[in-house]
């Protein structure tokens, strides 16, 4: 019964997203306000009916209703209850499901918070976001069916995947979809604008908050996702240029240059044009992302389970939502004025230039995600593009934009001077190049890698306090009061500036100084690296829910000084007899040590894999400043939705 | 210029649409056209041992298995229906796995092998290329691999690949 009720709520949120979509558009093209009206209730009763559906599924797992055909394939009678919890949206059309209840709860989002649009606006916005809502719900509907049943009811399910079976499984895929499909708003107000041919400031004003919000989630979503390969599957990689993180990385890039590109056009009325396209092609990735992981178009280690047919239907989608869009923007966008204009050396510019790299590196991203698609279709053979194309690509792009970090934020408007920059800038740069050349000996080795990370990292986060520094001696008043009076979204820069260094020295000690042993070890042996001791004590087989692991007992001691005691394991799940690798991580400041258990050589020995990853948590920490700037930027006075801000 | 994401997406369609049309799964095996190796094991649950010289003249299916394996259980009905029009031979290479439990996978879900050859520790899987279980391969009359299946048989690799293939290398 569950199950139909879900299937059912899922068609009339079907009927209320095509409503959705085709009255408000229709009464913002004639001019009848009763049925831009529609806009809202039907975005609410869109949300209501898909959550339904969602919960109907949920619950079905929850029950272990072994008659739903993607419960047998998702779950197992043996799965503790949190991870069949997450088995909903383990699986492809459960994870399609999700993607359609996200974008309703952004499009209700809209239609509670747009007090201050106005109604032509409001109703094109909510129709965009209905007609993408209506695509995914026929899409999971006609080739994705979460709900269908098989008879008889099968006995027990095949399970879901051990390596979804994780915490980080639990919070990681709302959050990246979260990211993912809040780009649509963006997306929408940027066609309600063209639409409306009022690409304005307050289109600006508006737009920055929801790109914002989004691209924080999507932050978070990536950080959790490498954290997750990261302590999951068991070597100690972090990113792995896959094209499923591409997918995620591609939006993230295009919408970080959209948040920079909003503000010139809400400050100074620039890049109007520039702005609307950044806003298509953010949310355009997003659903080629999509696309890309789902029709099994390029193969993966995400590969789950992947089908042509859905294939065509997204690409179908695809074709008519983002080739709408470009054919609107190419008829539409000359209609914008030009903003003001401004010199070579000025903040503008170096807006123009960070966009532009960002832009360049999203391309090259997607070209080497591409490339073997390419010269497939081509008939030139199969390949597979990897991390060194991609960081012989990314790090010479990526390089200028994150020295222009350093200079854009106390760059005037429309000119400034060099020479003054360079006054201003004098002591960061000291300190940069200093801590550059000779930190990197203090650490015992130099390479042009190490020096140059550090040269940035330092670089970005002294200049950032400059700018700080700078602020509160052109202030009258005391310190206090200076600080007090600077804006959140101010503070929000700085922070997720600093992030990205925190980033940047992360990434950079991880690569100049990680230091690895494959080691044969058994009951008694004992190594030691960086620093540590390690014994082995002894390896036992242990008995979880539904697995049966062999465990490693290992002391680490330092100077004598007991550490921790790190518990390795070698997983078999009964059901899917896949073995897993369960690393032990012992997390410090200063860096982790990861332990993983590779083969069983004999009865006694066990080949054991020992790593020191320095400073490795600074990653994933640089991301979650990343994203905190942005919920700091997005606190601003200027974006509470208040009844006496401009309306649109 | 402002016509220009337009024209960059529509040629991206266009590589989409033939990507879509192209069997993503199928990876070029170095094995195609050369000599299946050569091995010698024992016959799974029979007091013998089986090398492929032996079916030399004959058109062979060696179809790479195992009881551990879930995908196997998902194309077995299908090879179960097959074996039974009696097309060519079918052999099982039971992979990395232990007899016991094969013996007991066959006589649970039926037996589509004329026999299957015991690879306990896998060497023969490496020297055939084998990465994912199950795989099928064809092998000609002279010897020799003339096509590869990686993943579980489908009904439309049966009729559309397999099959057509078969009836040709036995004319």
């Amino acid at each position: 019964m569950i199950p139909e009720i879900g299937h059912l709520a899922l068609i009339i949120a079907l009927v209320a997203s095509l409503l959705q979509c085709v009255l408000p558009i229709w009464g913002a093209h004639t001019n009848q306000t009763q049925l831009m009206q529609v806009a809202r209730p039907t975005a609410y009763t869109q949300l209501f009916f898909v959550l339904i559906a969602f919960i109907a599924l949920m619950t079905s797992f929850i029950n272990k209703d072994f008659s739903v055909i993607n419960v047998v394939q998702n779950s197992n009678a043996d799965l503790p209850t949190i991870y069949r919890i997450c088995a909903t949206w383990g699986s492809h059309e459960g994870s399609i499901l999700l993607w359609g209840l996200m974008l309703a709860l952004w499009s209700s989002a809209v239609a509670l918070f747009s007090k201050n649009l106005t109604l032509p606006i409001l109703a094109r916005t909510l129709g965009v976001l209905g007609f993408i809502s209506f695509g995914t719900i026929l899409f999971t509907l006609v080739t994705s069916n979460p709900f269908l049943r098989m008879f008889p009811a099968a006995a027990n399910g095949s399970d879901l995947n051990p390596l979804l079976q994780d915490p980080g499984m639990i919070i990681h895929p709302p959050m990246l979809y979260m990211g993912y499909v809040g780009t649509s708003v963006v997306f929408s107000l940027a066609i309600a604008a063209l639409l409306s041919g009022k690409l304005d400031t307050a289109w600006a004003r508006w737009s920055r908050p929801w790109i914002t919000i989004a691209w924080c989630f999507l932050t978070i979503g990536i950080a959790l996702g490498s954290g997750w390969a990261y302590y999951e599957l068991g070597w100690g990689g972090w990113w792995f240029w896959d094209p499923v993180e591409n997918a995620s990385f591609m939006p993230w890039l295009l919408g970080t240059a959209l948040i920079h590109s909003l503000a010139v056009t809400e400050k100074r009325g620039g890049f109007k044009m520039w702005t609307a396209l950044l806003a298509i092609l953010t949310f355009s990735m997003s659903l080629l992302g999509t696309f890309l992981v789902r029709s099994g178009v390029i193969t993966s280690v995400h590969a789950f389970a992947t089908d042509p047919e859905r294939g065509i239907f997204i690409l179908v989608f695809l074709a008519i939502l983002i080739g709408g869009s470009l054919i609107l923007f190419s008829i539409r966008a000359p209609k914008a004025v030009a903003g003001e204009e401004f010199d070579l050396v000025s903040k503008d510019s170096m807006l123009l230039t960070n966009n532009i790299l960002l832009l360049v590196a999203a391309a090259a991203v997607l070209l080497g995600t591409l490339y073997p698609l390419i010269l497939e279709a081509l008939g030139l053979g199969k390949l597979s593009v990897g991390k060194p194309y991609f960081d012989a690509v990314f790090v010479p792009l990526m390089t200028p934009a994150l020295f222009l970090m350093g200079v854009g934020p106390i760059t005037r408007w429309r000119s400034a001077k060099p020479i003054d920059l360079l006054t201003q800038l004098r002591w960061a740069l000291g300190a940069t190049v200093v801590s550059a050349v000779f930190a990197p000996f203090v650490l015992r080795s130099w390479t042009p890698g190490i020096g140059f990370g550090l040269f940035l990292a330092v670089w970005i986060t002294a200049a950032s306090f400059v700018n700080l520094f700078n602020r509160i001696k052109s202030h009258p008043a005391t310190v206090m009061v200076a600080l007090r009076q600077q804006s959140s979204s101010y503070y929000g820069m700085l922070i997720a500036h600093i992030g990205v260094a925190v980033f940047i020295f992360g990434v950079t000690m991880v690569n100049g100084f990680e230091e690895e042993k494959d080691l044969r070890m058994s009951a008694g042996t004992s190594n030691s690296l960086a620093g540590y001791d390690f014994v082995l004590n002894n390896i036992q087989q242990v008995q979880g829910e539904n697995y049966v692991a062999a465990q490693a007992n290992i002391t680490v001691t330092k100077d004598n000084q007991l550490i921790t005691v790190m518990k390795p394991e070698k997983r078999k799940y009964f059901s899917s007899q896949m073995l897993m690798t369960e690393a032990a991580i012992h997390t410090s400041f200063t860096g982790d040590l990861y332990i993983s258990m590779a083969e069983a050589i004999s009865n006694t020995e066990w080949g054991v894999k020992i790593q020191f990853k320095p400073f490795i948590n600074w990653i994933w920490g640089g991301a979650f400043l990343i994203a905190l700037g942005g919920f700091f930027a997005v606190m601003d006075k200027k974006y509470r939705f208040k009844k006496n801000n401009k309306p649109l | 210029m402002k016509r220009l994401p337009l024209i960059i997406f529509a040629i991206l369609v266009v590589f989409l649409v033939i990507g879509l049309t192209l069997k993503p799964k199928e990876i070029p095996s170095p094995f195609i056209g050369k000599l299946a190796p050569a091995f010698e094991l024992n016959i799974l649950n029979q007091n013998d041992r089986f090398e492929p010289k032996s079916m030399l003249g004959r058109v062979w299916l060696l179809n790479v298995w195992a009881s551990w394996c879930t995908s196997c259980r998902e194309e077995h009905p299908l090879l179960i229906e097959f074996s039974k029009q009696k097309l060519v031979p079918i052999i099982g290479l039971n992979y990395k796995d232990k007899d016991p439990e094969a013996i007991k996978w066959l006589n649970d879900l039926g037996n589509p092998y004329d026999f299957s050859v015991v690879d306990t520790k896998g060497k023969v899987g490496i020297d055939y290329g084998v990465y994912g279980v199950p795989e099928t391969f064809v092998i000609d009359k002279a010897g020799k691999i003339v096509h590869k299946h990686i993943g579980p048989l489908t009904p439309e690799a049966l009729n559309k690949d397999i099959l057509p293939l078969l009836k040709k290398l036995n004319s």
